[in-house]
């Protein structure tokens, strides 16, 4: 009843809107969207095929929505999604954006290469997003005034993750850390988190990732895990290599946190107050799978263009950029509270959800961490603490 | 009031406005019991709980007060409950996922956004079928009709903005941006403004509906309270044009505006996350649903005091009171 009803409106209203609404007077807002092949690491556990379009699938729902108002207000958003394959050179990509007269560009990378991109020469007069990566180095020392993130920073995970934990009172740590470089810079962010909010790193354990943790884990957990005396086993295993294999065998009955058990994120599938059940639900229409999180900083950032073209009625770059940067941007992403930029690092702020695998445990940053401005604040790099000089 | 007015002459009353609160029924509908409970006006507790359709969130009175609509959001379907068995009579088509709705003066159409369709459905309640559907914004919620049945306005949360749609051309006329996430719309007693809150914006707005431009932002402040967690949600205006209530989520306060001046001159704190609103048909009391406390609480207009809570179902969302 509803399908066949449906049909014909929208028909009638895609007539009856085609005149007005896409004659020439309707302005073009284009956004790219870049992001790298990367090789997958023979990660232990093999149960989650990580999907090839994680990111982009954001960004397609996210020119989707500001379509939708887009349509009323005679302004349309184009998306330009560029992959560089592994051997490429992404920084080649985005010389190419910049000489087709891109001006906004969401980069998808991990690590510090979107530090990199938005020093070239080419990349001073964008707007760039980093929705890929969450290193605490691009908030600080190689920070740049044309960057901006959407997905939070190594600090505010961690931040997030030490409010809940010192609201348990679950204050003693084991940290047992992977041995890429991610798992270390996770780490560190871990220790950091925990000088701040009253917790301690009681000893610290490396997993050698030697073995194949599904033969050995239970042999080789229970060693690993002897020692003082601790409330929470913390994991840095950013890639997934081991930290599964914690839980249920550890020495002591303790719960797992940190990359895996619970774990804090800008986005998780359990997430469904404020809305998120609507964002939830229109992404697996739109997608054919579930939100990921870098689907949802994508999202975000091409969110805020369409906020910012929507609130200065204007589809030109500069001005978009300035509203995006400015005191009243404000937008809605499906956390409870109105996000915005941080003036001193580029960083959105925003509520981190801290979830176990089928059930989010709660959102922080927790009740009673009081911060002058805004208690989101309270996670990741203040503005006291920032090490960003370049803004 | 005209349903007051109905409502007590059918009950022999002979002076509408000297008839007591007591004589109201409350209604609430609790969105995860799947209930609705009834509240009795006089005692102010609950005297009945009843069984509805799941995930019930917008609730509102036939114009004779017979009936009541619940929109089972879950159930994709608006249930027709009746209010002297207190059984469901029938279902109307809703379209998906229909959270809130608006009844047009002639008691004959029903205004309904299907939030997760971006429709609005408009159903002919007599003849219990879907009569057209407009195409609006992402996350359609709000609904209001205005007094004289010409507007027929609906609010989507991610497009922020208002649409206009003319009930006689049944279609969009025009469109008003407001502040972000627009939850609830309502019109003032004789339809020249509109009453718009924004939930991440944390505004009401108020439009002339001749210019359909934002004539003013009502901004908020509770000492105390952080401003990202001042989120309007649910509006009620008293009909004599002197206050307007507005539920302000999780801050936990209802505020109290002056509706000629756009002051606002109170906040009184309820219940945790408050969220709808509903004024007894004399217009002394006004109920308010707190969705996470899980009751009702009930503010005396004329002292503007908190009298009393009520406990109620799990996560209250809707309220309509019945003279």
């Amino acid at each position: 009843m509803r399908l066949f009803l449906l049909i014909p409106s929208l028909l009638a209203g895609w007539l009856a809107a085609t005149p007005a609404a896409f004659s020439q007077d309707v302005a073009t807002v284009r956004i790219a969207y870049l992001t790298q092949e990367v090789e997958h690491p023979p990660a232990l556990s093999n149960l989650d095929e990580p999907p090839s379009d994680e990111g982009l699938a954001g960004a397609r729902l996210a020119i989707a929505d500001n379509d939708s108002t887009g349509r009323f207000l005679k302004q349309r958003f184009e998306l330009d999604a560029v992959t560089v394959p592994i051997d490429g050179d992404p920084a080649d990509a985005l010389r190419e954006l910049a000489g087709q007269g891109h001006r906004i560009v969401v980069l998808d990378l991990p690590g510090d290469a979107a530090g990199q991109l938005a020093r070239l020469p080419e990349a001073a007069n964008l707007l760039l997003f980093n929705a890929g990566s969450t290193d605490d180095a691009l908030r600080n020392e190689a920070c740049a005034p044309n960057l901006l993130h959407t997905m939070p920073s190594r600090a505010m995970l961690a931040d997030a993750l030490a409010q809940y934990l010192a609201v348990k009172r679950w204050t003693k740590w084991l940290l047992v850390t992977g041995p890429r470089p991610e798992d270390k810079l996770y780490a560190a962010a871990v220790k950091r988190a925990a000088k701040r909010f009253g917790a301690e790193v009681v000893e610290e354990k490396t997993w050698t990732g030697e073995h194949d943790a599904r033969r050995t884990a239970q042999a080789e957990i229970p060693v690993l895990t002897q020692g003082k005396r601790h409330d929470v086993v913390i994991v840095a295993d950013e890639i997934g290599d081991f930290g599964d294999y914690m839980m249920y065998r550890t020495w002591e009955p303790r719960p797992v946190a940190g990359t895996q058990g619970l774990v804090p994120t800008n986005w998780h599938r359990a997430h469904e107050a404020w809305g998120a059940a609507q964002l939830q639900s229109r992404f697996k229409t739109s997608a054919q799978r579930l939100m990921l999180p870098r689907d949802h900083a994508v999202w975000a950032a091409i969110r805020a263009v369409g906020e910012a073209a929507t609130r200065t009625r204007s589809t030109d770059p500069s001005a978009l950029t300035a509203y995006i940067k400015g005191p009243d941007f404000n937008l809605a992403a499906f956390k409870g509270v109105p996000l915005s930029f941080r003036s001193w690092d580029g960083q959105l702020r925003q509520p981190v959800l801290v979830a176990a695998d089928r059930s989010l445990v709660t959102v922080s940053p927790q009740e009673g961490f009081l911060h002058p401005k805004t208690e989101l604040d309270s996670l990741g790099y203040d503005q006291p603490e920032t090490g960003c000089r370049q803004r | 009031m005209r349903t007051f007015l109905l409502a007590a002459l059918l009950a022999g009353c002979a002076i509408p406005a000297a008839v007591p609160a007591w004589a109201e029924t409350i209604y609430v509908s609790n969105e995860k019991d799947n209930t609705l409970s009834i509240i009795d006006g006089a005692t102010l507790t609950v005297k009945e709980t009843v069984k509805v359709g799941r995930r019930p969130r917008g609730i509102t009175l036939s114009t004779d007060g017979k009936l009541l609509y619940i929109c089972a959001s879950d159930d994709d379907t608006v249930q027709v409950m009746d209010l002297a068995t207190k059984k469901i009579l029938h279902d109307l088509p809703s379209g998906e996922d229909p959270e809130l709705f608006a009844l047009h003066p002639d008691g004959k159409q029903l205004f309904i956004a299907n939030e997760e369709s971006n429709v609005v459905t408009v159903v002919d309640v007599p003849g219990r079928k879907v009569a057209y559907q407009v195409d609006v914004g992402v996350e359609p919620e709000g609904m209001a009709v205005s007094p004289d049945g010409k507007w027929a306005v609906n609010t989507s949360e991610t497009t922020n903005m208002v649409h206009w749609i003319d009930t006689e051309k049944r279609s969009i006329v025009d469109n008003t941006l407001v502040d972000a996430r627009p939850r609830y719309a309502q019109f003032s007693q004789d339809g020249s403004r509109l009453w718009v809150s924004a939930e991440i914006g944390g505004t009401v707005s108020v439009i002339d509906t001749a210019t359909r431009q934002v004539a003013k932002t009502i901004g908020f402040k509770i000492k105390g309270v952080a401003k990202d967690k001042i989120q309007p949600v649910g509006v009620k205006l008293t009909d004599d044009g002197r206050y307007a209530f507005v539920a302000l989520g999780p801050a936990n306060h209802v505020a109290v505006v002056d509706a000629k001046t756009f002051e606002v001159k109170d906040y009184l704190l309820v219940g945790r996350r408050v969220w709808q609103l509903d004024l007894s048909p004399d217009q002394k009391r006004l109920y308010t649903t707190n969705g996470v406390s899980g009751d009702v609480s009930v503010i005396d207009v004329d002292s503007l005091k908190v009298v009393k809570s009520i406990k109620v179902g799990r996560y209250p969302w809707g309220v309509a009171v019945k003279g």
